[in-house]
């Protein structure tokens, strides 16, 4: 082919449909390394893993950090660290591989390029994960890039580094609720009811919004938006059609069910307790 | 003057005691937890349910709060026998790398999963005694994966209770034992509120990247009307427990009835003997010792371990407080969903 016999400046493949996703626990690790650092040290490097799911998308799962010394023009990497770590981290989770290689700080710096050319050995195509603990420009970037080499012909000129798209989205933390995890300290995790309080508190208040905006609309308040009218008969119709005795009894049913079960914990309960004053008292005498 | 005196001495004395007993230990209070603690966790028995995994925590004693600052998974154990020092290495391994990135390794504890709250085994008062050994204060994270799917945090902080302890160390569960030390069943496990806490830059990150949502995750499951399969669960478990009480409480009353028999038995025995002593009086002999070490009757009967059964009873006090939990929230979801459809 032409680009074989004469020298031309070539783009390594871009990888435009890469995307990744992040976990939670990741920049929770991030953080942690970061405020832990060595005196001296400004910014904490650390392995990512994780592994690719079957649509392309890099799942980061997991990281560690670790320890490097930078000066001017070179990085040093404790790669026996690594490796000893890997070898940890892969007794637990067999299934968790090297994804790439994390930093703090705001966007790519020079001695990047060669932290990246060392993860590229590990494992094709690494993701490199900058995390902005500086809060440099006011926000908490999180940005994630994959290099492509810019080479003329056989020799390599420089590395590109190139922004994927990045799913912050947090499942994971949402489970446990961001109340406990936005904060910097919680007194007292929630029961059972506390928790079903809070929630019913929300829900009440969504449905008071959407009365406020649908009264506003009939009144001409607010311009109507057909697209949240749609969204609210949706709403409203995914409820099932009952009849109302047949509710009742559904809903009746389901009480009973469960007065029965309260009765049968409750009485379980009064039974140990009285075995156990019994068991005493048949002991003294 | 004099009674002053003696009033002040024993004032003295007691300040001292006060001193004394304070240096010893301040009661554990609160546990708190880091939340990148609490996501690792999570994360290590989410991912391997519904097996059940361990693991190690690591943190600070600091007074009466026992703060967690970090911690590792454990490899899943397999029945080999040389597996033993290999996980001891692994722990070796891990802590000496954690401690190069500056994370406090100090072990204060570990973590388990557990399947619907069915940790309270002999299992896990063994770790505890092993723990204990080494570590003056040491705490137990309970996480149960089954119950965050209805929006719970479940996630329990526990220790062994100190009279529980000793008489764990003597081994001695006998009924007239625990009577002495007036412990019940309630008494074996001390559950400790726990506390979360976040460094400022965690803070900072997640306000940054999630915006006050008005419906989370969480919300949805709260909300999400079947929890038949979870209460279905938790009865069965219940009634084997039950089962296996009244197995403990066969044990007991065989006990009971062959050691009324052995005391029939050597009231007899002692009778006759007495007549025969007294025969033997008359006849002007030597009487026969009132007690015969070789006779079977009187050896004592083994009382069987209370322990068990105190196991028992507390699990189903759990599975029975966890069907209350459950069951109240279902009252108030179906209240919401007849007052919403009436809407």
């Amino acid at each position: 082919m032409a680009a074989s016999e004469h020298t031309v400046l070539q783009f390594g493949t871009s990888s435009s449909t890469l995307t990744a996703k992040i976990h939670p626990l990741v920049i929770f690790n991030i953080c942690d390394c970061y405020v832990r650092r060595p005196d001296q040290a400004e910014r904490v490097i650390g392995t990512l893993l994780g592994s690719i799911l079957p649509d392309g998308t890099v799942d980061i799962r997991n990281s560690y950090a670790v320890p490097h010394s930078e000066s001017a023009d070179q990085v040093a990497l404790d790669i026996e660290y690594h490796h000893n770590m890997l070898v940890s981290h892969q007794k637990v989770n067999p299934k968790e591989v090297i994804v790439g290689w994390y930093s703090t700080g705001l966007g790519v710096t020079g001695g990047s390029a060669l932290i990246h050319e060392f993860y590229s050995r590990e494992v094709p195509n690494p993701i490199h994960l900058t995390v902005d603990t500086g809060f440099n420009n006011g926000e908490g970037t999180i940005k994630a890039y994959v290099s492509s080499n810019l080479s003329l012909g056989d020799r390599q000129l420089a590395a590109q580094f190139q922004e994927v798209p990045l799913d912050l989205r947090m499942v994971e933390a949402e489970r446990v609720g961001f109340d406990i995890l936005k904060t910097t300290m919680v007194d007292k995790l929630q029961n059972d009811l506390e928790g079903m309080e809070a929630s019913m508190e929300r829900l009440l208040a969504l449905i008071d919004d959407v009365y406020k905006y649908v009264d506003n609309v009939v009144e001409g308040h607010v311009a109507p938006d057909n697209s949240i009218g749609r969204f609210i008969s949706e709403t409203v119709s995914s409820l099932p059609k009952l009849s109302p005795p047949a509710f009742d009894k559904l809903v009746n049913d389901s009480l009973q069910d469960n007065l029965l079960l309260l009765y049968l914990s409750s009485i379980t309960r009064t039974q140990l307790s009285l075995a156990e004053k019994l068991n005493t008292a048949a002991q003294i005498l | 003057m004099a009674n002053t005196n003696t009033s002040t001495t024993t004032m003295a004395r007691s300040f001292l005691q006060v001193a004394a007993t304070e240096e010893v230990a301040s009661p554990l209070r609160v546990v708190q937890i880091e939340g990148l603690v609490i996501l690792k966790i999570i994360k290590h028995c989410k991912e391997f349910s519904p097996a059940l995994v361990t693991g190690q925590l690591l943190g600070l004693d600091v007074g009466s709060v026992l703060e967690l600052t970090n911690c590792f998974p454990f490899p899943i154990r397999e029945e080999d026998e040389e597996n033993e020092g290999e996980g001891a290495s692994y722990q070796l391994d891990m802590m000496k790398c954690l401690r190069e990135v500056n994370v406090d390794n100090n072990t204060v504890g570990w973590y388990q999963s557990t399947l619907l709250g069915s940790f309270q085994t002999v299992e896990l008062i063994e770790t505890f005694m092993n723990y204990q050994e080494n570590i003056r204060r040491c705490v137990c994270i309970i996480y149960d994966p089954s119950r965050s799917n209805q929006g719970v945090l479940a996630l329990k902080a526990l220790k062994l209770s100190d009279s529980f302890m000793e008489l764990y160390r003597s081994n001695n569960f006998t009924g007239e034992k625990l009577r002495e030390k007036n412990l019940s069943w309630v008494d074996i496990f001390e559950e400790i509120p726990i506390k979360v806490s976040n460094s400022a830059l965690i803070s900072a990150f997640m306000t940054e990247l999630e915006a006050d949502t008005p419906v989370t995750q969480c919300d949805y499951d709260r909300l999400q009307l079947s929890s038949n399969p979870f209460l279905e669960r938790n009865m069965e478990f219940l009634i084997e427990c039950m089962d296996d009480l009244s197995m403990e409480q066969q044990k007991f009353q065989f006990y009971y009835r062959s050691l009324s028999r052995q005391q029939s038995q050597q009231q007899a025995w002692l009778q006759k003997r007495r007549a025969e002593n007294a025969a033997r009086k008359a006849a002007g002999e030597e009487p026969l010792p009132e007690e015969d070490p070789a006779n079977p009757i009187f050896k004592p009967v083994p009382e069987p371990s209370r322990l068990d059964s105190f196991l028992i009873t507390n699990q189903m006090a759990n599975y029975c407080n966890q069907i209350n939990g459950v069951a109240g929230q279902n009252f108030s979801r179906l209240h919401l969903m007849k007052a919403l459809h009436e809407n």
